[in-house]
């Protein structure tokens, strides 16, 4: 595992990688709504400007664009925050991209709580439930900036629909750089045997601080990096429930319906266990900053350790 | 290229190929249909670059039809041009068919963009003419949007988008029937005046008689001269044109007829030919 202590927030590493393979790939073409500087796109812009769209403040619009850019044989890339992807534009992402297998890369930033100050209206807790639930799409929420460059490789290598979730606060690294991570396949960051958490995106961090604590008081716990949310590693669920009999999920996210719901469908089906999840609970946020949200709305290192000890 | 008398003889065609999978389907939007096939007809066998045996040609011209549930009308036209055989038409609507209640790109061939959801056909449409233009590709265009869908803001969005970047190879037509499924457009929620409308989102406007054949290729060869701005052929259509009933009548907006009516419509269409 790397350096903890560095802290690079995932849309930074989106928009390092947009201009790097925006060298490789010509008919890489990236859009912003308004908001470049903030989603990263700013980088691609200065280095293509002929292969940069600017949408202007109508997320709608570039979306349905974006499929049509797609249909040209071009793969695009389309930025804003969470919010106003997987909420504002929902029904085009589902009937223009979706529907279409449209060759789009829905890249949403500013993704949960730790959005912070701008508070309620643009911190999205529902992003993952929505986008998960239409068919074709591939929907992942990396953890920390290599895994993101990695992940986004593979995303951007393979073609279809696909919503990632890039969050606005610098977060841990933990990948080396030579990480085996694929879409698809859960990584297991720490063994253990006493429970499995499965954590997503800035939750893997909170979920190997949790780790930390347990271990002090003789508790092991496994922790999942469940970096693809769609679709699911069920086989590493099943399993991980077999070896450790007690299934705690983490996601900065509503407990309804995204990493939560999908674990919970997996075992409901496959193999019934003691469950707990660890998220934001049915509510709006607020404003505030990143920490003192996490804190509040129970999305910590904390918060993971008392729903283990709540199951063993 | 067709004569002009070719093309009107066509055009009866598709409306009556139009209604026929709609009687067969029991379902449908003939209102609709029946106004745009005097445009969809000029479009398909004089104007547009394309080859019904590679119907995935790379710098073919594109057509989207973002009044998605007219498509009727566009099945009907891709038949007669020979993307697939006039039989099919009546497994319009029908379980397995590929031809779906709207278009679906994924399903039948010649579509360039599934559409249905209204509004959303015309930013695509937006998005394929800044592609061609970023990849070069010479093909123009084309996408057909009903009057009541530019109450949908999307439209607004794109509009603007498409003059901001100069999309000169971006046509649309607006079928200007003044009718949508509540009642007369004007009514239910105010677009007029179109042309003003988008003359000040930056296009330029052709207005047209959009049910005589000969004006509607001349609009589209001026739009085509036109350099630097993306165009809007507004054509004035009447909602069922071609058969006495349906005629201006928003009742007939989606609504299938029974045998004695389509046995009627056959025999005012059929007649002209």
């Amino acid at each position: 595992m790397a350096d903890v202590k560095k802290k690079i927030a995932t849309r930074d590493a989106y928009g390092q990688f947009l201009v790097e393979y925006g060298e490789e790939r010509e008919s890489l073409i990236a859009m912003s709504a308004d908001l470049s500087g903030s989603n990263k796109t700013d980088g691609f812009e200065k280095a293509f400007p002929d292969r940069f769209i600017q949408a202007g403040i109508s997320e709608q619009d570039m979306f349905a664009e974006a499929a049509g850019i797609a249909h040209m044989g071009n793969v695009v890339a389309a930025s804003t925050f969470a919010m106003f992807a997987a909420g504002r534009a929902y029904e085009i992402i589902r009937n223009s991209i979706a529907y279409t297998k449209a060759n789009v890369k829905v890249c949403a930033t500013h993704g949960g709580i730790t959005v912070g100050e701008d508070g309620a209206s643009h911190q999205t807790f529902e992003d993952l439930a929505l986008m998960r639930v239409i068919p074709n799409m591939t929907v992942i929420n990396p953890a920390d900036a290599v895994s993101t460059k990695i992940l986004l490789r593979e995303l951007f290598e393979t073609k279809g629909p696909a919503y990632v979730r890039l969050g606005r606060s610098g977060v841990p690294v933990i990948y080396d750089e030579d990480a085996d991570i694929r879409i698809g396949k859960a990584n297991i960051v720490r063994e253990g045997s006493d429970a499995v958490v499965i954590a997503t995106g800035l939750m893997v961090s909170e979920a190997m601080d949790a780790a930390e604590i347990l271990s002090k008081e003789g508790i092991n716990i496994r922790i999942l990096d469940m970096h693809t949310i769609k679709p699911i590693d069920k086989e590493a669920v099943i399993q991980s429930a077999k070896d450790c009999k007690a299934v705690v999920t983490a996601e900065e996210h509503s407990i309804i319906g995204g990493l939560g719901g999908a674990v919970a469908e997996t075992l409901a089906c496959n193999y019934p266990c003691k469950m707990a999840m660890v998220g934001q609970k049915d509510t709006f946020g607020e404003s505030g900053k990143p920490a003192e949200l996490l804190k509040k709305y129970g999305m910590t290192a904390d918060d993971i350790v008392e729903a283990v000890k709540s199951l063993i | 290229m067709k004569t002009v008398k070719e093309l009107e003889d066509l055009a009866r065609k598709v409306r009556i190929n139009a209604l026929r999978g709609i009687h067969a389907a029991q379902s449908g939007h003939p209102g609709g249909s029946l106004s745009i096939a005097d445009i969809l007809v000029p479009l398909y066998f004089n104007i547009m670059n394309i080859d019904p045996d590679n119907p995935n040609m790379k710098n073919r011209d594109r057509f989207v039809l973002s009044k998605g549930h007219a498509c009727p009308a566009l099945y009907a036209t891709l038949a007669e041009r020979g993307y697939f055989p006039p039989e099919d038409l009546l497994t319009f609507r029908k379980i397995g068919s590929k031809l779906q209640g709207h278009p679906s790109m994924k399903m039948c061939p010649g579509i360039d963009m599934s559409t249905g959801s209204l509004g959303q056909g015309f930013s695509a449409a937006v998005g394929m003419a800044i592609a061609a233009m970023i990849n070069k590709n010479p093909g123009y265009i084309y996408v057909i949007t009903g009057d009541g869908e530019l109450q949908e803001g999307i439209i607004w969005e794109a509009a603007m988008s498409a003059s901001k970047n100069k999309l000169d190879n971006l046509i649309a037509v607006v079928d200007w029937n003044n009718l949508q499924i509540d009642g007369i457009v004007d009514n239910v929620k105010k677009v007029a005046p179109i042309d003003k409308k988008f003359e000040a989102f930056g296009w330029k406007t052709i207005m047209c008689d959009g049910h005589n054949i000969p004006e509607i290729l001349n609009a589209f060869e001026e739009a085509k001269s036109i350099k630097g701005y993306p165009v809007v052929i507004v054509a004035k259509t009447h909602k069922g044109q071609g058969v006495s009933f349906m005629k201006d009548a928003a009742g007939w907006h989606g609504k299938a007829p029974n045998d004695e009516q389509f046995e009627a419509a056959l025999k005012e269409l059929e007649g002209d030919i």
